[in-house]
């Protein structure tokens, strides 16, 4: 485990044009190569040694390298006083500038490719909502001190006058517990995984027309599968996949979180380093901290457990990169979400939404289900489809109601003199805790049935996470105190008391 | 049912409060505009399901009901959708905020704080150039998307959106 090594001094960058570090010719096509090992192992030896697949691999590898070089040739980069610049791209070549002063996170993160050669890679994330498929200015990358540099300089302004800030400065919030990994098969990201490889692996051999049946091994598990009874066949299988499953969410949990640490800094930001293979650095400024969301998906909240995400703007929402908190127990997510946020909002007492609320649950959670049955049932009546569908999905019913009734129980908001709290979901519970100085406006919408249930979802609009997170199903009269008492005199002028309105016992 | 749950806030405030609609109407026209833009979008589904019934000289008896559930669905829609938006979309400025209300079955109402206004753009499509209407679109920093008022006046949205630059202009910040 490299350590990030200890900070030089800070000092301005000068304004002379910098370049990667020429280590990245040969790290770039490795870290692709890497994820192209096996699909391009099986291109080249799998079939019977013909010379176009050797070509292919020859080809593929030596592209790579190419445009290992080229990207480090037509990249360079400066820092100013007011903005980082960065240019690259060959024959699309693109100039981004942003300004320093509008950098909310600095991301590093060395792949292990990178982690050979002692680089990292640099990516600032600014205010703007990250829509568009360009990452914003990312630095492919430097040397881990280059990075480190570069990481304070960029959220120094926010630390008192010209200190420079050590390593040591940091105190920390929280740190991997061993112990903690028996939450990792609780994420079925092992399930998702065996999925995934299934999917490529039977995609890959399609495309290649490799003939599985003709392999001794795969030849031999079929004839057993097909001539034992399911009753037989169905255990062992769950069996497999259950115990491949836990191995592959702990090598993943492994990969992903080794040495985690949460600390925060005297420069005014919360940094999260995580990783075995592939280590990441993540600091989010403090006063662009919009909130945290607890994440509890169902199996990790049976177990007692809970991941926590922060609500930030600067962040990219599909790289995980706003994790704040593995898959860790309950009480340890409260703790750092409280030393986090200097507030405890996420434990607070919610409102329960009312009755008419759980109709709506129900009946969403429901439809969908019955739906599929009638029309399988039709299916079978009518174009000959087997039976066995729509039997399926009729006894299914039942674990829709639950989970209707359970999306029903988890409703609830609260409003404590800072945030914004409000909790949905069954499948995956989330409890957000939102900034009320964050939110930058009001989305309210009323469906044809909840205007009769007398129900409203109130959207709090915040330029951070997602951007708007939702009260589901709460009561028209106390959705709208709510929003009207989160932000004093903004809602008001558009209310009016409804006492005028028909008194219906 | 209304008084059923007064006690969740748990506060002194017994008020049952709603939302009121905002003052102004969108332009009479804006009926023309939802209509003609319905019509085109049922006269290229109905055309391709004519076509089928046309072009096949054994049309199953499934596409003809089909056709015809289409058509009539088509009819009550072109026919009731454009009024029923304009009895529904309605927006208000005031020097605080921007506030709109839009849908027809289902309804929205969206608030932005003009402290909080990024951007304000007017855009005039094709159908709405030739009635004189245009849609104002109001960003915050928001990804969850923007506060619209669609189909007005194209000199009273001129007019909002001069006013709300200016007055955006003025507020210092990054609005987020």
């Amino acid at each position: 485990m490299t350590e990030f090594p200890a900070a030089p001094p800070v000092v301005e960058p000068s304004h002379e044009w910098g370049r990667l570090d020429p280590r990245m010719i040969i790290v770039r096509p490795l870290n692709e190569l890497m994820g192209l090992l096996i699909p391009l192992f099986i291109l080249m030896f799998a079939g019977n040694g013909d010379t176009w697949r050797i070509v292919a691999g020859g080809a593929t590898v030596g592209a790579l390298v190419l445009y290992g070089l080229f990207s480090w040739v037509s990249t360079k980069y400066r820092i100013t006083e007011t903005q980082v610049e960065l240019h690259k791209g060959l024959l699309h070549r693109q100039r981004l500038a942003i300004p320093r002063d509008r950098i909310r996170t600095v991301d590093l993160t060395a792949k292990l490719g990178h982690r050979l050669f002692g680089l990292s890679a640099v990516r600032v994330g600014t205010g703007e909502q990250s829509r568009s498929s360009t990452d914003g200015v990312v630095l492919d990358a430097v040397t881990a001190a280059e990075a480190d540099r570069l990481r304070q300089v960029f959220l120094r302004r926010a630390a008192t006058a010209e200190t420079v800030v050590g390593e040591d400065d940091s105190t920390s919030i929280s740190q991997l517990d061993k112990r903690w990994y028996r939450y990792a098969p609780l994420t079925m990201s092992g399930l998702l995984t065996i999925g995934l490889a299934a999917g490529f692996g039977m995609n890959l051999a399609r495309e290649l027309k490799l003939e599985f049946s003709e392999t001794g091994l795969i030849r031999s598990v079929f004839h057993w599968v097909l001539n034992t009874s399911p009753l037989a066949v169905i255990p062992v299988v769950a069996g497999l996949v259950l115990v491949v499953s836990v191995l592959l969410s702990l090598l993943a949990y492994l990969l992903q979180n080794h040495d985690f640490r949460l600390t925060r800094n005297t420069d005014g930001t919360v940094r999260v380093r995580r990783g075995l293979l592939t280590t990441r650095s993540v600091s989010v400024e403090e006063q662009r901290l919009r909130g945290v969301s607890l994440h509890e998906p169902l199996l990790l909240r049976a177990g007692r457990g809970a991941r926590l995400t922060a609500v930030t703007t600067g962040l990219g929402r599909a790289s995980g990169s706003s994790l704040l908190l593995p898959p860790a127990p309950r009480g340890e997510a409260h703790r750092v979400a409280e030393q986090v946020l200097l507030a405890d909002p996420t434990s607070a007492q919610l409102t329960r939404h009312p009755a008419a609320a759980r109709s709506r649950r129900l009946f969403r959670a429901i439809s969908p289900n019955v739906a599929a049955a009638v029309t399988l049932l039709l299916l079978a009546a009518f174009a000959e489809w087997p039976h066995w569908p729509w039997i399926v999905a009729t006894c299914l019913l039942p674990v829709s109601v639950l989970i209707g009734l359970d999306r029903y129980r988890n409703l609830g908001h609260a409003l404590t003199d800072r945030y914004l709290v409000s909790r949905s979901g069954s499948l995956d519970r989330e409890t957000v805790a939102l900034q009320r100085t964050g939110i930058i406006g009001w989305n309210i919408r009323q469906t044809l049935f909840q205007r009769r249930a007398g129900l409203l979802s109130v959207t709090a609009i915040t330029a951070a996470g997602k951007g708007g997170y939702t009260v589901v199903d709460v009561d028209e009269s106390n959705g709208l105190k709510l929003a009207d008492a989160a932000i004093p005199d903004l809602l008001r002028p558009f209310l009016q008391s409804s006492q005028e309105r028909p008194d219906g016992s | 049912m209304a008084h059923a749950d007064s006690r969740q806030t748990g506060g002194v405030d017994n008020t049952e409060w709603r939302l009121r609609a905002p003052a102004n109407l969108v332009s009479k026209r804006a009926i023309l505009h939802w209509t003609l833009s319905a019509l085109i979008g049922w006269v290229i589904v109905l055309g391709g399901q004519g076509i089928h019934l046309l072009v096949n000289d054994d049309p199953p008896a499934v596409a003809q009901t089909v056709a015809i559930v289409s058509v009539v669905v088509a009819l009550v829609h072109v026919l009731v959708m454009p009024r029923w938006r304009y009895a529904v979309h309605r927006w208000e400025t005031n020097p605080d905020a921007v506030f709109t209300r839009s849908g027809w079955i289902n309804q929205e109402w969206r608030l932005a704080p003009v402290s909080r206004i990024q951007t304000v753009d007017t855009v005039r499509g094709p159908l709405q150039q030739l009635l004189k209407l245009a849609t104002v679109t109001v960003t915050t920093a928001s990804a969850a998307g923007p506060v619209k008022i669609e189909n007005l006046d194209a000199s009273v949205a001129a007019r909002l959106s001069d006013e709300l630059a200016s007055t955006t202009q003025a507020t210092p910040g990054d609005a987020t």
